[in-house]
């Protein structure tokens, strides 16, 4: 049913995508970001792997179809005279295979990313007041307040004591309630898997779960004015007992200041609107 | 001396001058002391708005353009055409003929892409280094804000500008456009939005980038009412171009040119003419209440006032995510235009191709917050945004099988249009696959906001739309101009584009998936060789249009090598008119066959070319 042509690249096809296939996925696919050091940031790259393998074969097809068509429809060397091809016009098969190829990848990727997403691969994504998908069990709150140009980290459950690092426990849930002060920011925690924005006025929850102890970047992910390229810092998972002990050192240390602090609260009042 | 007195460039530009500080005076008039945030910071946004304003119309008088309806008002008979005289005259002012607003544009706009190019260089030299090099926090911001802001509002119009404005009338057998002057305005109102953004430099440029998110937009300096300034114009533009064509493709086609044998070309300035007057009254309407938030202090994005940020944002994007397709369809039709020529065949899979133009029109209404998947915002349609997201791949799909089958079994010729319509199918397929990372909700969370969508929506746009640019220029320039383009040192320059293209944004996305977020002045330094890398790559880019600036210039004005009526044996009718077409296109208004595209048939059959109607009273 096939042409010779059509028989050849059919069979490039299968050929180029059974080498790249595995390359995808086991080579790939395991060093796709974010990496491996939470649940959420696995599920990501888990994520990640089985996209690659959806777009492989397309990209192949299409990469094949390229070269082939190049290598064998050249109109010869020297040929001054313009000579017209075949008047092909469509071929229905052709057209109805891709339209149910493409369908069928398109409509698998959504019903895939939607079960991801509720699975809680996609809970370090900014997931609005009332996240969809919860963990189960006790989650520890930290509020990330952003501002211009910094992020402050709040325990409200130790005292709502605020702090300029951010330490969590290993094995421990975390549920960050991401906030602004002024403008949009974005709360970035690469190794994580974490990324949502810092909205004024709004209270904007990821969850994560770190596994071991290590350190990991955190930036601003929205422009947010004159430093933003500068608005980083280095956070740390830390075990349950240095923890406890940091968070207590905390406390005292910045006890005469605590005080000072507004009441604890899912969004503050914003500054009131200054020129940079 | 008395010729340069009148209704011309000249006049206009004095006038713009004249204007904008009358309206600074009256803007200070309005405001005064009695304002007292206005004079506790300095900064009279106010008057600016008002210099703006006021400077434009000047600007637009000095051309000509109150002329018409003046004249009608008191009571003098209505004339169609205004200075459709030969000369190079014609270029400097209005002009009503569709040919030279299409020359217009492409020179005019072109003179702003290379400014906003030259802007990435310098956006480039910076990330040189992890830490600061270069430029300060604020210029840094402002060169960003520029490039971005400058490219995307200028391209919106950088296919339909130049090459539907020439050759959409004459594809449909027309003798000009529904509505001339508005054509006119359409391309000096854009003259005029640019030349305002650039004026931010002296106010202190803006730091928000192209997407003017508020309330950063709010606590900005005045620099940012040049944004302000700039996107309302180019999207009053936008919707007058649309409708111009709308009403041009759907009441002044020719006899036999049926909507199922519109060149593709048409049917891609006709999705995106459609998507412009539907988007771009959204984005003058948010750019509106962002001027009102900025001047009379109201608080439609304040959220102390009870207003909020995702009103911005959302509004914002349901105009930006319309737009970004606005830059892509018209290279889709460029694309379909080009194939067959050069694969010697008809476009294989006509109403597929049309079903996906269409297609792709309707659904970039549905996406939009795809934008917001981390912002917290209706975090339970995600999954809706995820699958409409999805689902739009498949009408570009259509437009990647077309194009593919377009080829198969041609004849294919390697010409420069050609070269770039091939890249285009290749960029294309990258920035659709990296698409496919952004879409999806929980890979969207390391993607979001980084290099990587940077990358993705650079393989998009400047792979797709400024390739189908560059095709379209090698492919109809000398049909335009009369005058051929070298081959050779169109080949030169488009390798070392393909190839510096490649090599700048294929290591941007591995970039953005190792977390370097976008629009940052420093970044990790591990990631200084990388970045180091592409910029080499982007100096080599820019290097590129150094030669194409040099064949331009060269052939057009020095060698002017005249040019063929039918260089590429293109089937096509604006090929059967001499280089370039008489000012009238047609002596007589041709009748169209049913095949747009009669490659490979012997004249026996169904394919025939346009053939040129016995007389008929026209108009």
């Amino acid at each position: 049913m096939l042409s010779s042509h059509g028989r050849k690249l059919a069979a490039l096809t299968v050929i180029g995508t059974a080498i790249v296939l595995p390359l995808m996925v086991f080579v790939l696919g395991p060093n796709m970001p974010p990496g491996k050091d939470t649940q959420v940031a696995k599920g990501q790259v888990f994520d990640n792997t089985v996209l690659l393998v959806v777009m492989t074969p397309f990209t192949v097809f299409i990469l094949v179809y390229l070269i082939y068509a190049l290598w064998a429809f050249r109109a010869p060397k020297g040929e001054t005279e313009l000579i017209d091809g075949p008047p092909i016009r469509g071929h229905g098969p052709s057209q109805i295979a891709w339209l149910a190829t493409t369908t069928i990848s398109v409509l698998f990727l959504a019903v895939f990313g939607s079960t991801e997403l509720l699975a809680n691969n996609g809970a370090g994504g900014g997931g609005g007041p009332n996240p969809v998908a919860k963990p189960s069990g006790a989650v520890l709150p930290i509020q990330v307040i952003g501002q211009q140009w910094e992020f402050t980290y709040r325990y409200p459950t130790y005292g709502g004591v605020e702090t300029a690092q951010l330490v969590i426990p290993e094995g421990q849930e975390i549920a960050f309630h991401v906030t602004s002060l002024d403008v949009i920011h974005s709360f970035w925690a690469y190794e994580l898997g974490v990324k949502a924005d810092a909205n004024p006025g709004v209270d904007n929850v990821a969850y994560v779960k770190a596994d071991h102890p290590q350190t990991f970047q955190v930036r601003c992910a929205e422009l947010c004015g004159l430093w933003h390229g500068y608005m980083f810092d280095t956070g740390l998972v830390v075990t349950p007992a240095a923890f406890a002990s940091w968070i207590a050192a905390r406390k005292s240390q910045f006890a005469p200041v605590s005080k000072y602090l507004p009441p604890y609260s899912t969004t503050y009042a914003p500054d009131p609107q200054h020129r940079g | 001396m008395r010729r340069l007195l009148g209704f011309n460039l000249l006049t206009a530009v004095v006038l713009g001058i004249v204007g904008f500080y009358v309206g600074w005076w009256l803007g200070h008039q309005i405001n005064g002391p009695s304002v007292a945030y206005f004079a506790s910071t300095g900064q009279n946004d106010i008057a600016l708005f008002v210099a703006y304003i006021v400077g434009v119309i000047g600007f637009l008088a000095g051309l000509g353009f109150l002329n018409y309806p003046v004249s009608r008002m008191l009571g003098k008979p209505p004339s169609l055409r205004e200075k459709e005289s030969e000369g190079i005259g014609r270029y400097l002012g209005l002009c009503t003929d569709h040919k030279v607003v299409g020359i217009q544009y492409l020179l005019g706009i072109g003179a702003f892409i290379f400014i906003g190019g030259l802007n990435a260089m310098l956006i480039r030299l910076e990330l040189m280094r992890p830490t600061h090099l270069v430029w300060n926090g604020n210029n840094y911001l402002t060169l960003v804000s520029v490039h971005g802001t400058m490219m995307m509002g200028m391209m919106t119009s950088g296919i339909l500008g130049p090459f539907a404005n020439y050759f959409v009338p004459i594809m449909i057998g027309a003798r000009r456009m529904a509505f001339p002057r508005i054509e006119a305005l359409t391309f000096w109102l854009l003259m005029a939005a640019g030349t305002i953004l650039m004026t931010t430099f002296a106010f202190g440029g803006f730091p928000t980038g192209w997407t003017g998110y508020a309330p950063l937009s709010e606590q900005a300096n005045m620099g940012m009412d040049a944004y302000v300034a700039f996107f309302a114009l180019v999207g009053l533009s936008m919707t007058l171009l649309g409708l111009n064509m709308m009403a041009t493709i759907i009441t002044m086609r020719a006899p036999g040119m049926t909507w199922g044998r519109l060149p593709l070309f048409v049917w891609g300035t006709f999705s995106t003419a459609v998507l412009m007057v539907l988007a771009a009254p959204v984005l003058i309407s948010v750019l509106l209440m962002l001027a009102l938030d900025r001047t009379a202090q109201t608080g439609f994005f304040n959220v102390q006032a009870g207003g909020s940020p995702y009103l911005y944002e959302n509004l914002f994007w349901i105009f930006g995510h319309p737009e970004v397709y606005i830059l892509a369809l018209p290279g889709m039709g460029i694309l379909l235009e080009i194939l067959p020529v050069f694969a010697r065949k008809p476009v294989w899979g006509y109403r597929l191709a049309v079903t996906g133009m269409l297609g792709i029109s309707l659904m970039s209404w549905l996406v939009w917050q795809h934008h917001l998947f981390v912002s917290g915002i209706n975090a339970d349609l995600r999954p809706f945004y995820m699958l409409s997201t999805e689902l739009i791949s498949l009408p570009t799909g259509f437009i990647f099988i077309a194009a593919l089958g377009t080829l198969w079994r041609g004849r294919i010729r390697l010409t420069v249009p050609m070269l770039f319509s091939l890249a285009w199918i290749f960029n294309f397929l990258i920035g659709g696959m990296s698409g496919v990372f952004l879409s999806d909700t929980p890979s969207d969370v390391t993607t979001h906001g980084s290099f990587f969508s940077m990358a993705h929506f650079h393989y998009t746009i400047m792979g797709g739309l400024i390739f189908a640019f560059f095709g379209g220029i090698y492919y109809w320039l000398p049909k335009m101009t009369g005058f051929n383009l070298n081959e050779r040192l169109g080949k030169i320059h488009f390798w070392v584009m393909f190839v510096a293209f490649n090599s700048t944004f294929g290591p941007l996305l591995v970039i953005g998936f190792l977390g370097m977020p976008r629009r940052v002045v420093t970044y990790a330094g591990y990631l200084q060789g990388a970045n180091d890398w592409v910029s080499v790559s982007a100096f080599v880019l820019g290097a590129s249009m150094l030669v194409f600036l040099y064949n331009l210039v060269w052939t057009q004005v020095f060698a002017r090598v005249p040019a063929e009526m039918n260089p590429w044996g293109s089937k096509s009718i604006e090929f059967s008119l001499p280089s370039p077409p008489a000012v009238h296109n047609f002596d007589r208004i041709p009748t169209f066959g049913p095949d747009p595209y009669p490659y490979g048939d012997d004249g026996a059959g169904i394919g025939q070319r346009p053939v040129i109607a016995p007389a008929r009273p026209t108009r």
